[in-house]
Formats: C-alpha cells, sequence, structure tokens
C-alpha cells in the first residue's frame, strides 16, 4: 500500500493504480470523455490532465486516467493550470462538436458556455476518443471499425468507408459512445447502426414465442461459429421468453 | 571474396591488407553522389568519367574513381575532389569531364575555370577544400569521412579505422564501462530532446528483462533537415558500429531495428548492403568476431509519417500497427518496443560512438561546451549564399554559421530570422545572432536544437505566415489522436489565416498566445507539446509584425497578398529586371531611364520583382493605403 495526496488529503492506493482509479474510489470528480472501465485508457481527450508533483520533484501535467500512482505522489485536480487546460480543451471540443449535449455539459461545467473558434462542422457529435474502436477491438473482438486519416481528418470508419462485412451489428459501440455520436434503431426486422459517415443494415431474428425481433442474425453466426457447442436452437427465443 | 574475421585480431589485420593492395600513387577521383549532388547530375558525371577514363587509357593504377557520400556543399553540386591534392571542382557537368581527365587526371593541370570562389570576390580563386570559407570553420568528426569512402564498400571503411572501436570495446572494455564512459563523454542526443545518452543505455541496462532492443532513428522529417539522411547514405557502417557498442552495452540484446523513411532510397540501399557485407565479414550476426556477441540488425522502413519519428510511435510502427504516440509515464527505455527494455538513438548519436572511442574521452569532451559536448550537424538552408551540411563544435555562434560559413543573405538583402530546429523550434531574430549554439542556450531563447535544421529568412520573410507555414505542416502530419494538438492546431491555423489576410482583430493575438500554451502543456507528445514554438517565439520576437498585420493591415516582407500591392518608385531606371521577371507581363516596359508601370489588374503579387529588384525601386504598400 502506498500513499498518495489528493487536493490536501492522503488517500491509501494500490501501486501501479491511476490518478483516476484512486480518485474515482474517493469520490473525487475527474471529468473525462475517453475511458471507460471496459476498455484500455488511451489518454485522448486529454480532458482529465491533473497536475502532479513526485517525490523526486517532477511536477507537470498528466491524464488521470493513464499515470500510475507512486508514493508520496501529490495530485492536485482543480488549481488554476488544470482548469486552463480543461476550459481550452472544453472550447475546443464545442467547436469540434457543436451537437453534442455531452460536451455542452461538461464545457458548462468549467463555465464554458460558448466557443471562439470557428465551427467546421455543423451537427457533428463525435469528439474521436475512440472508445467505439477499442471496444469493438479490445472486447468484441471483431474490429469492425476503426480509425481512418491524420489529423483533422481523422474520423471513425468502417474499411474503405463500405464494407462493414466485419460488424456484427451487436451494438457496442453505440451503447460506449459518450456523446451518441453513433445510433441504432431495431425496427421492421432491421436494425439500423448509423455513425457519423455511413450507415449500416442488419437483419434481426424473431423470438418463435412473442415474436419480437431481438437479436441480429450475425450476431447469431458468430456466436456459433465462435463457442463450439452452441446450437441454434439456443437463439429461438428471446431473454424475456426464456425464463 | 570475403573471408569471415573469426577473432578480434584479424580486423587490424585485414585492414593493413586493404591498405597495402592500394597504390599512395593513385589519384582518387571521388565524386559527391549524396542525394544532392545526384539530383543535379553527379550520376551522369560519374558516367562520364568512367568513359572518359577508359577512352583516354587512364588505368586503374593512375587514376580511381569513388562515389562517395554528401561532401556537404550542395549549393555547388555535383562537387569533385581529387586526392591526394584535394583539388575541389564544383558544378561539375558532364562536358567539363573529358578536360578534367586530360587535364588534371594527366597533365596534373588544375582547372580555374571549376574552382569555387568567395561571392564578390571572383578573382581569388580556391583551390583546395580547406581554402574554402564554408569549410575552413567547421570540425569534421562524424562526416569527416562521408567525402573519403564509397559508402558502399566496407573495405573503404575498415582502410580508414572502422569497427576498430568495436574490437576495442569487445576485448577491452565490460558493459558497464561502456556506459561509464559514454555518460562521462556527455553526448547528448542529436534528435532533438537532447537527452544524455549515457543515462539511456544505463536505464535500459538496469531494466528487468532478457530480451532488449536498440533502435536507431532515421526517420528523419523536419522540413530542410538531411543530415541523418547524408551520414545513413555516406557511411552506413559507422552507424551500424554505433549500435553494435550500444547493444553490447545494453546487454541482452539480440536484435536491433533501423527505421529508415522509404523516401531515402539511397540510406536504405546503402543500409541494406552495410549490414549484408558486415554480416559476411563476421562483424554482425552469431557470434560477432568469435567473442560470443550477438546482433542481428533489421530495416524497418517507415511510410513517411512526420509523427513516426517520436519514439513511441515510431516503436508502434515497428509492432505493425498505427503509428501513433502513446503517454510515456512508464518510459521506452524500460517499456518500449514489444513491451521491451528499447534503447532509441538517432542516427547522429549513433554515429558519435565509435568516434568517442577512436579518439578518446578527453578529445571528445574538449569539442563544445559545458552542457553540450562534441560537434552538431546542421542543415542550413534556406536565404543563405552557402546551402548544405555543416559540422561545427557545439557553441559556436549563430553568426558564425550563418554569416561566416553560410556566407551570408545572398541578393543584399537584410537578415530578419533564423528558425532552429525544424517545425517544433523556434525563430530568433538578429538580436540573438551572437548566440552560442547548443542543447541549452536554444530552449532557453525560445527555440531548440532539434535535429539541426537552420532555415535562414530574410527581410521577404514573413514572419506570420511563416508561422502559418509551420503550423499548417503539424497540422497536416499530427497524429490527431489528442485533442489539444488536432483541435488545438486547427485553431491556431485559423487564427493565424486571419491575421494574414486581415481578419483578425487585437486580442486575437491574446487568443492566441494562450491557445498555444494550452496546446503545449496539454498535448499527449512532442509534436504537439513543440508545435507551438514557432508561434510564441515569432511573438516573442517579431511582435510588431503581427500586431501591424492587425492594424495596418500591412505586410512589410510583400508575402500576405490580401493585405498588399506593389508599386513602382520614382527611382526606378527602367532596368527591366522585373520586367523579365514578372509571369503575367504585369509590368510594361516604358523605355530606357524611365520608370516602368505596374498594371494593378494583372498583378498576382506573387513578389517575383521584388525578389529581383536591387536597386530598392519597388514598394509594399496596404491595399488600403489610399496614396
Amino acid at each position: 500500500m502506498i500513499t498518495v495526496n489528493i487536493n490536501g488529503k492522503d488517500y491509501s492506493a494500490e501501486k501501479d493504480e491511476t490518478v483516476l482509479a484512486v480518485a474515482k474510489r474517493n469520490f473525487i470528480y475527474i471529468p473525462t470523455f475517453c475511458h471507460n472501465e471496459a476498455v484500455a485508457d488511451y489518454g485522448s481527450c486529454r480532458i482529465c490532465m491533473v497536475e502532479i508533483w513526485t517525490k523526486k520533484g517532477k511536477n507537470k501535467l498528466v491524464t488521470a486516467c493513464l499515470f500510475p500512482v507512486e508514493d508520496g505522489l501529490k495530485v492536485e485536480t482543480n488549481n488554476e493550470r488544470v482548469l486552463f487546460i480543461r476550459k481550452n480543451i472544453a472550447e475546443l471540443l464545442l467547436a469540434k462538436c457543436p451537437a453534442s449535449a455531452e460536451v455542452a455539459e461538461i464545457a458548462a461545467q468549467l463555465g464554458v458556455y460558448e466557443t471562439k473558434y470557428r465551427i467546421e462542422k455543423d451537427g457533428n457529435k463525435c469528439i474521436l476518443c475512440a472508445l467505439c474502436t477499442r471496444v469493438c477491438d479490445e472486447v468484441v473482438g471483431r474490429k469492425a471499425i476503426s480509425l481512418v486519416n491524420r489529423g483533422i481528418n481523422r474520423e471513425v470508419a468502417i474499411p474503405f468507408y463500405d464494407n462493414a462485412a466485419a460488424c456484427i451489428a451487436c451494438g457496442s459501440c453505440v451503447y460506449i459512445c459518450p456523446t451518441n455520436a453513433i445510433t441504432m434503431t431495431d425496427k421492421d426486422g432491421i436494425r439500423t447502426i448509423t455513425m457519423p459517415n455511413c450507415e449500416m443494415k442488419f437483419a434481426l431474428r424473431k423470438c418463435n414465442s412473442c415474436g419480437r425481433e431481438w437479436i441480429p442474425e450475425k450476431q447469431v453466426k458468430y456466436f456459433l461459429s465462435s463457442a463450439p457447442g452452441l446450437t441454434i436452437e439456443e437463439f429461438d427465443l428471446c431473454q424475456s421468453c426464456r425464463k | 571474396m570475403i573471408t569471415r574475421l573469426n577473432a578480434t585480431q584479424e580486423l587490424e589485420g585485414l585492414r593493413q591488407q586493404i591498405l597495402a593492395s592500394r597504390n599512395q600513387d593513385t589519384l582518387r577521383i571521388t565524386v559527391c553522389c549524396g542525394t544532392g549532388c545526384i539530383a543535379q547530375g553527379a550520376k551522369k558525371v560519374v558516367e562520364a568519367f568512367k568513359r572518359e577514363l577508359s577512352a583516354q587509357n587512364v588505368n586503374a593504377e593512375v587514376a580511381e574513381l569513388k562515389e562517395t557520400g554528401c561532401h556537404g556543399f550542395c549549393e555547388q553540386g555535383p562537387i569533385v575532389v581529387i586526392r591526394p591534392q584535394d583539388i575541389f571542382y564544383k558544378k561539375v557537368q558532364v562536358e567539363d569531364v573529358p578536360k578534367i581527365v586530360a587535364r588534371t587526371i594527366i597533365n596534373g593541370e588544375v582547372m580555374e575555370r571549376l574552382l569555387y570562389s568567395v561571392p564578390g570576390n571572383k578573382k581569388e580563386k580556391c583551390t583546395q577544400e580547406s581554402q574554402i570559407p564554408f569549410y575552413a570553420k567547421q570540425e569534421r568528426v562524424v562526416f569527416k569521412n562521408n567525402a573519403y569512402i564509397d559508402p558502399t564498400s566496407i573495405e573503404d571503411y575498415i582502410a580508414v579505422g572502422g569497427y576498430a572501436s568495436l574490437v576495442k570495446v569487445l576485448t577491452t572494455l565490460q558493459s558497464q564501462q561502456v556506459i561509464d564512459t559514454i555518460i562521462d563523454s556527455g553526448l547528448r542526443g542529436r534528435g532533438g530532446g537532447g537527452f544524455p545518452t549515457g543515462w539511456k543505455w544505463q536505464s535500459s541496462k538496469d531494466a528487468a528483462g532478457d530480451i532488449k532492443f536498440v533502435v536507431c532513428n532515421c526517420d528523419e522529417g523536419d522540413p530542410g533537415a538531411f543530415m541523418d539522411r547524408s551520414i545513413m547514405e555516406g557511411n552506413p557502417h559507422l552507424v551500424l558500429e554505433g549500435m553494435l557498442i550500444a547493444a553490447y552495452a545494453v546487454g541482452n540484446v539480440s536484435e536491433a531495428y533501423i527505421y529508415i523513411r522509404n523516401e531515402y532510397p539511397y540510406a536504405l540501399k546503402h543500409a541494406y548492403k552495410a549490414i549484408e557485407d558486415a554480416k559476411a565479414y563476421g562483424l554482425l550476426g552469431d557470434n560477432i568476431l568469435s567473442t560470443g556477441f550477438n546482433l542481428d540488425i533489421k530495416i524497418c522502413r517507415g511510410g513517411g509519417a512526420f509523427v513516426c519519428g517520436e519514439s513511441t510511435a515510431l516503436m508502434a510502427s515497428i509492432e505493425g500497427k498505427v503509428g501513433e504516440p502513446r503517454a510515456k509515464y512508464v518510459h521506452t527505455s524500460e517499456k518500449g518496443l514489444w513491451g521491451r527494455p528499447t534503447v532509441l538513438n538517432n542516427v547522429e548519436t549513433l554515429a558519435n560512438v565509435p568516434v568517442i572511442f577512436e579518439k578518446g574521452v578527453e578529445w571528445y569532451k574538449s569539442i563544445g561546451t559545458e552542457g553540450s559536448k562534441g560537434t552538431k550537424v546542421f542543415a542550413l538552408v534556406g536565404k543563405v549564399n552557402n546551402t548544405g551540411l555543416v559540422e561545427v563544435p557545439m557553441g559556436i555562434s549563430l553568426r558564425e554559421v550563418i554569416m561566416d560559413i553560410g556566407g551570408g543573405v545572398p541578393n543584399k538583402k537584410q537578415f530578419k530570422a533564423v528558425q532552429t530546429g525544424g517545425p517544433s523550434g523556434g525563430c530568433l531574430p538578429e538580436s540573438k545572432l551572437d548566440l552560442a549554439v547548443d542543447f541549452d542556450e536554444l530552449t532557453k531563447n525560445g527555440s531548440m536544437m532539434g535535429s539541426g535544421a537552420m532555415v535562414v529568412m530574410d527581410e521577404r520573410n514573413c514572419m506570420v505566415d511563416t508561422a502559418r507555414y509551420f503550423i499548417e505542416f503539424l497540422e497536416e502530419e499530427s497524429c490527431g489522436k489528442c485533442t489539444p494538438c488536432r483541435e488545438g492546431l486547427r485553431a491556431i491555423r485559423n487564427i493565424l489565416m486571419d491575421i494574414c489576410s486581415g481578419k483578425a482583430e487585437l486580442e486575437d493575438i491574446d487568443r492566441l498566445e494562450k491557445l498555444c500554451l494550452a496546446v503545449t502543456e496539454g498535448s499527449l507528445c512532442q509534436l504537439g507539446g513543440t508545435a507551438a514554438n514557432p508561434v510564441l517565439s515569432s511573438l516573442k520576437y517579431f511582435r510588431s509584425e503581427y500586431e501591424e498585420h492587425i492594424t495596418n493591415k500591412y505586410c512589410r516582407a510583400g508575402v500576405c497578398k490580401d493585405l498588399i500591392a506593389f508599386y513602382i518608385k520614382d527611382n526606378c531606371p527602367g532596368c527591366v529586371l522585373c520586367y523579365k521577371a514578372c509571369p503575367t507581363w504585369a509590368i510594361i516596359y516604358n523605355g530606357k531611364g524611365v520608370p516602368v508601370t505596374l498594371i494593378q489588374d494583372k498583378c498576382t503579387k506573387c513578389g517575383a520583382c521584388l525578389d529581383v529588384c536591387n536597386l530598392d525601386a519597388l514598394e509594399v504598400r496596404s491595399v488600403y493605403d489610399n496614396r
């Protein structure tokens, strides 16, 4: 066990835990966008930056989601230097995602209500946090979507913008997206997943008992191929009817 | 026929054998075949020499032709140096070759016409390299052999004492002693950061792990920088030797990588050949010189992304992933390539290593300043008379580099600024010209050593436009992973473009400054971390120029087209220089002695007239100026 000082109070922590993990456990709020327990931390949104002082005398700004704590570490999560960066990032994100309520909410918490920077694309919600691509890779194991292009042209896309072959329509990317930039609707036997630059449609399977369309056919196929011994009959009934 | 060397002492034997087989009286015609000279026709000159030598019956005993690496003086290429007299011929064309063979090689005459003369003093000719001011003030340590050896011949490298440092290290020093020597030498990373090389090696040595890596970074991407390319092209074995010593020092390294960008075809070709030859001689591979030390060096070709010069992005790229940086809260020297301890050094850093062991630490420490030892190679480009690569001792003043070695600014224009350290560096004004060039001094003054690019700018360069250029470059090269770099650089560029087009207000400068600080502090890697330097340094030293753009809507350099118009002054004598230079026929000739007329409607404001006019007969005015 080691001791970490956050905002003037000592907390005990495990070695190699991140600053964010220690803070969360102790109900110290640090805003995040690209952090989610389901996937490995990435450090791209930079909104969780905090100021640290190490025992050796190092003082710098780090991302709370990635920085491993060490004994005697002093952290400040809300001082002027930290807020200066956060406010600037919030303002940049407001210009990037004018349509996102979630970005506006965190910006408002920081006292930022409008952006002076030029809005490049109206209606954009994607902050490029890469949670969708990471969950698809690390949790689902499909790598159906990835980040393409560089710099300001970076975006989330399926291969060549038109090949949804690897996607099993599970919707993980939709659930994890912190700004609702990816949406999903189930209607008339079809699941439609809408990403900022494309729309994908997948057939749904009906429940033999209640008739509800409850799972994408591609997901069933994927389950069958990846778990030997599983039979198609297992998917005859939906979660509600199975009990 | 190559026979493998099976003992350390066999290397010296081989060297003696190579030297004995060479006739000391043979003339050596060295043709610079660096990429710069090749672009100017060096390969054709080589072919012409081959033809002429046989046509004029000059046999190999009399004269031997050698294609060497970059000599550094790219401005005067293709360069031919005839040794041992060291006769230096500049701008040699194919037509000159028969005469060179007939007169210089056969009759021993010097051809005046091809000699270099100092600009402004046509009569005084320099026969030898050492008489040319460009070379006189240089101290060539890393580049010394570039102009003498054929980079594709390992025998040439061994003949000048190559791989002797490796033998010295393998036979007389423990790995810790090697690291201590490097720490003692004060060698710092030449790739940009200036981190002490010895400490980097030490931390990899100390890190736990039975598999470690050494990686050589030859992903030079700064606009204007080409020293790493020239070393890799001109003397690849020097880098291999440096890597071998690094691998031995760190321990548990059996695999090393050279990351070369694919746009460097000759560097790649020569590195592949060097590895092949070194393996054949038993200087690389398993059981090197029968000492039990193994090292395999592999080449990884980079796709040309600027960000892949960043250590973690480079390693991701070698691993086959997208070249994106990651947070380095655990250093790559402990957890780098494939999560293993990895030493990453730049080409020039590694090229310094064998020299330190060859000449000794004390000798090495005698060059340079307190905090920066040794020499640094700079790529001197831009508005300077002698474009090329210069190797100078640390601590030399910017003035000496630009004015003495570089020969000053051409066409009687006024020096304005020098941008050091590539796009992440800063612009230093004339008042800083006496600054001693080393890692710490440059950083203290808002610039940085970086890779060593030095872009000289004159009165025709607009500082706002220059900042915009570098930001635009970095915006395009940013990987886009983190918000401050991706979105911040775009916002900075937008503000700069507003300033350049006269749409900005004075408070935009404060906004710009704040945003630059946020990008610097908030970015994930050093690309974003240093990206704002061109803006911050030009704001520091040339703030008045920013303000002039905003309040007076005027660009004094005549660059920002939305703000300016050109006018002919009354003192124009109608010399027609501008008339000839104008690409759009906007200038009308009115007869000799009478000022020319400029038709504003036809003028595209390219500034060609301003560049050629040496009588100060053109004026730049704001378009809002109603005179």
